[in-house]
């Protein structure tokens, strides 16, 4: 397929069915972007990394970002395009016809089920790329792969924000998360010696 | 006459373009971050909307799929000035993420092909993953918990993480319609139980009871 139709069309259904914001569609957004070998999961972490300092709604930067990837301007455009229009429609509608959406019965029993599998999927896809990045496991059987570095500054990053939200009672901004562990990146992965 | 409509209407439009733009330039770290900000400019700076009317948009962009702030500014710029305002509003809150990042795609390669910044990504990649990680605890205690609740987040967390281990291919849109489904389900049989449960208590009390016999029912 045409790559600037399927980059419409992956991040059309992306954004019509990832509830919970931009970490909501991480998951989905994986599977999209890994499956079809359009980036590494080391790549899409990267691209995590620039979206959440970037200025702007995380699911906007990503798919600006993978679109642009993949096909220039024009793929970043058909990928920014299909991921705002599902909302672009449904909130038309909502706003045009059913304001009272959330009193109906039915939409609050959806929703009942659909919230904590949102967050299942974002806690999930966090684990499974603990264990994928940091642990080497991929797949079972296989031999666990340990970075240690990387296990060090996942360490030290969480410990670092549970001192800081019991000191200053509000949470370490992922900014300053990013640059603190670029700066620990550089320290424990540049080849010194060479 | 009609001219001076027609103006109003274009500076209305270009109002929401500019608030928009300026949303979307200024908020960093996504949809619940704007929040706030869109609060202090709606209610307090323009008077856009009262309390109520923010409370009910906040809880519509929430519920509905897609980016919390697509969806908020399409719904403000709906409730302004029709389809045309939510166009212009939506334009104006993506274009500011799409300039800046589209900049970066530019030459972010060249720049990971430097030595330093390479090292600097690859410990970044492990900040990412405790991002997501604490993103998704943080949400889970806040959560409201009830027996289906909880229910639905282990069994979710478990498949998903069995699936990827043993290398199952499972779309997690699935996860979100089994789930959807489950709690409608639950929501009928709560019904059918009590065939005229005075909202309360008593709904609540049915729910837990009738939430074990949906989970088997679809595993």
């Amino acid at each position: 397929m045409n790559v600037y139709l399927s980059l419409f069309l992956n991040f059309l259904k992306i954004g019509a069915v990832s509830f919970g914001g931009g970490y909501g569609m991480l998951a989905l957004m994986r599977e999209t972007v890994v499956g079809n070998g359009w980036l590494s999961e080391e790549e899409m972490l990267n691209f995590i990394a620039v979206s959440e300092s970037t200025p702007g709604p995380i699911a906007i930067n990503m798919a600006t970002f993978v679109g642009a990837s993949q096909g220039g301007m024009l793929g970043a455009l058909c990928a920014t395009l299909g991921v705002i229009l599902p909302s672009f429609v449904i909130i038309l509608i909502v706003a045009a016809l059913i304001r009272n959406l959330l009193k109906f019965r039915g939409v609050q029993a959806a929703l009942s089920g659909i919230r904590p599998a949102v967050i299942a999927l974002i806690a999930a896809t966090g684990l499974i790329l603990l264990l994928e990045t940091l642990f080497g496991i991929r797949h079972v059987p296989t031999d666990v792969a340990p970075d240690w570095r990387g296990v060090g500054i996942f360490v030290g990053v969480a410990l670092l924000s549970l001192c800081y939200v019991k000191w200053r009672k509000k949470r370490l901004s992922p900014i300053v998360c990013i640059l603190l562990s670029a700066a620990a990146g550089i320290l424990l992965y540049y080849p010194w010696a060479a | 006459m009609r001219e001076g409509d027609a103006v109003k209407k274009l500076k209305e439009l270009l109002g929401l373009f500019a608030t928009m733009f300026k949303i979307g330039l200024f908020t960093f770290g996504g949809g619940y971050a704007m929040i706030a900000l869109l609060e202090n400019e709606l209610i307090a700076k323009k008077q856009w909307m009262t309390n109520d009317e923010f409370t009910d948009m906040v809880a519509i962009a929430e519920s509905t799929p897609g980016p919390i702030a697509v969806n908020s500014a399409t719904y403000l710029g709906y409730r302004r000035a029709g389809v045309a305002g939510a166009a212009f509003a939506t334009l104006g809150v993506a274009l500011p993420s799409f300039i800046i990042i589209f900049a970066i795609s530019l030459f972010f390669d060249a720049f990971l092909s430097l030595k330093a910044v390479a090292a600097a990504f690859r410990g970044v990649q492990a900040c990412v993953v405790y991002l997501i990680l604490s993103a998704g605890v943080r949400m889970f205690k806040k959560m409201k918990k009830s027996a289906l609740s909880i229910s639905v987040f282990a069994v979710v967390v478990c498949c998903m993480v069995a699936f990827s281990l043993f290398a199952v291919r499972f779309s997690s849109i699935f996860y979100i319609l089994i789930a959807a489904a489950v709690g409608v389900a639950v929501y009928l049989i709560a019904g059918l139980c009590h065939r005229d449960p005075p909202a309360g208590e008593n709904t609540e009390k049915a729910l837990d009871g009738a939430e074990n016999g949906a989970e088997e029912g679809q595993t």
